[in-house]
């Protein structure tokens, strides 16, 4: 297929990253607090936010994304704004921070995720604005036991050095790898035992992200290992390695399966959608005389088919769309049936 | 050997012929790609007036409108022309699928939030087995095998796999078997 520009989403996702390098500068204050070390690291970044701004604009120029982007915004921002933005950060913590959702999928699944994710956002939460230059450490200049974190340039904490606290920060990414490493293991293990995986895996699509978050993991805990217990001699090696794994993962997230973090928040607009469409009213199934959606959804399924080209409108003016799924297979088994039976037999 | 997808294998049902047993539900929760859950139709037609039972698997349209209709791009069909199940990291649990299918086919398992449906046993087909729902059916409602196969057993029969919604007209890779000489089966 020939690549064609999209004109729009290239000038959205390249206004995101001036203005993310314009940060950068004022952030760091005019680059003093701008760790030069990270340079390569900020390239991935901008690169990758062009490629996520990029790719999520035209995603939403599809017409089912548009409609339920318009309508979540829609939702959030009308006159039950306090119950949906309640309701947002409810599923926001249960959905986003917890993935709950994948509880009930499988106990052990849900930890491999729950690590995974938690040790990924924890790790974006501090490596992103180091590299970004928003937030860096100094010395307290009255007592150098103290150590102080500073964001935008401003001072937001101060801890001892030695403390328990300073060993929790200093290695928070040792942390984030631990978790990340043993989500790699748990999915990896069902990767390769479980047969339905098996059958629908594939190698770029599930198995490179895994290999790329413990190449990650691995490179990374590296840099303390080698400072710890090799006395920095093969720093050089480790932070290559780290780097070259950190900034493929950063510039093939608009790509590959990582494209679903960004993604994933669309299912609180999917919760807003269900729970307005209820309060407005369910949609009866003419056969099963049963509610079966909301009548928001129905009326809104048919304006979104008609723009993709899937006009379900019947003869007398209803649309196939006003059925309920049981009551589709029905028509279809009652069509079958007529036509068996202008023929004269059932079987043949 | 036969440890690939044969192209020459198609699926045909006959709703006419379910006689509502639900051994393909049985077994189609065997399948490993649903993780132990039936992901086949069997309910009764019209309850009040007949016990006729219909039976429906994923059809795999050509074109298909779950997959268009997919907000979030979880839905994919490879190069046999079968239509996956939600991709499980992209799936939102909309319920568009759900509510556009014109054979009534995904359904979404609230615990999960996620939208699941027949893929036609792809851990058993691509590795040139036949899906679980027809090795088990008694009455050849649904059939896996080769058209002359279907043209041997069912001589007055014909496999049409165009279907008319309204002004809509669909194409699957799976077929209906009809009365002979017909081309299409109209639905409204």
């Amino acid at each position: 297929m020939r690549f064609q520009l999209n004109k729009k989403a290239f000038f959205i996702a390249l206004c995101c990253c001036i203005v993310t390098v314009m940060l950068v500068f004022y952030g760091s204050r005019k680059l003093q607090n701008f760790d030069a070390a990270l340079i390569a690291y900020l390239f991935g970044t901008v690169f990758a936010l062009f490629g996520i701004i990029y790719r999520y604009c035209i995603w939403l120029q599809r017409p089912p994304t548009w409609m339920y982007f318009r309508r979540g915004w829609q939702l959030l921002f009308s006159k039950s704004f306090v119950e949906y933005a309640g309701l947002s950060v409810q599923k926001l913590v249960r959905n986003i921070a917890f993935q709950r959702f994948i509880y009930p999928r499988g106990k052990t699944r849900w930890w491999g995720h729950f690590m995974l994710a938690t040790g990924c956002m924890l790790a974006f939460c501090v490596t992103i604005p180091l590299t970004l230059g928003w937030i860096h450490f100094t010395m307290n200049p009255t007592d150098t036991s103290l150590y102080e974190a500073h964001l935008f340039g401003f001072k937001v904490m101060e801890f001892k050095l030695g403390s328990w606290m300073a060993f929790f920060i200093f290695h928070i990414l040792n942390w984030c790898s631990w978790l990340v490493i043993a989500g790699c293991l748990l999915f990896m293990r069902r990767r390769l035992t479980h047969a339905g995986l098996i059958a629908s895996q594939t190698f770029e699509g599930d198995w490179l992200p895994l290999v790329l978050l413990m190449a990650i993991s691995v490179t990374g805990l590296g840099l303390t290992y080698d400072y710890e217990f090799l006395k920095g001699k093969t720093y050089e090696f480790m932070a290559v390695t780290h780097a070259v794994t950190v900034i493929l993962f950063l510039i093939w997230i608009p790509f590959g399966k990582f494209f679903h973090i960004i993604q994933r928040p669309a299912q609180i607009g999917a919760h807003l959608y269900r729970k307005e469409g209820e309060k407005r009213g369910m949609a009866i199934c003419p056969h099963t005389h049963k509610a079966f959606a909301t009548q928001m959804h129905v009326d809104d399924l048919k304006i979104v088919t008609k723009e993709l080209g899937f006009d379900f409108t019947l003869e007398d003016g209803t649309s196939h769309l006003d059925l309920s799924p049981e009551g589709k297979r029905a028509a279809l088994a009652k069509a079958h049936l007529k036509a068996r039976e202008a023929t004269g037999k059932f079987f043949g | 050997m036969t440890s690939y997808y044969k192209t020459e294998m198609e699926f045909f049902v006959d709703m006419q012929r379910c006689i509502g047993c639900k051994a393909c539900e049985a077994a189609c929760a065997e399948c490993e790609t649903n993780g132990q859950q039936s992901m086949i139709h069997v309910n009764y037609v019209e309850r009040a007036v007949t016990i006729q039972t219909t039976v429906q698997v994923c059809m795999h349209c050509d074109d298909p409108v779950c997959a268009n209709v997919c907000p979030a791009d979880a839905i994919s069909k490879d190069e046999f022309g079968v239509v996956h199940t939600a991709n499980t990291a992209r799936c939102i649990g909309c319920s568009n699928c759900v509510m556009a299918c014109p054979f009534g086919v995904p359904f979404k398992e609230e615990s999960y939030d996620m939208m699941m449906k027949c893929n036609m046993c792809y851990d058993r087909t691509s590795a040139g087995k036949k899906p679980m729902c027809a090795t088990v059916c008694p009455s050849q409602a649904l059939y896996y095998g080769t058209r002359e196969e279907m043209r041997r057993m069912r001589p007055n029969s014909v496999p049409v796999n165009t279907f008319q919604f309204g002004k809509l007209e669909v194409k699957t890779k799976v077929n209906i078997m009809m009365p002979k000489g017909a081309t299409m089966l109209k639905v409204d």
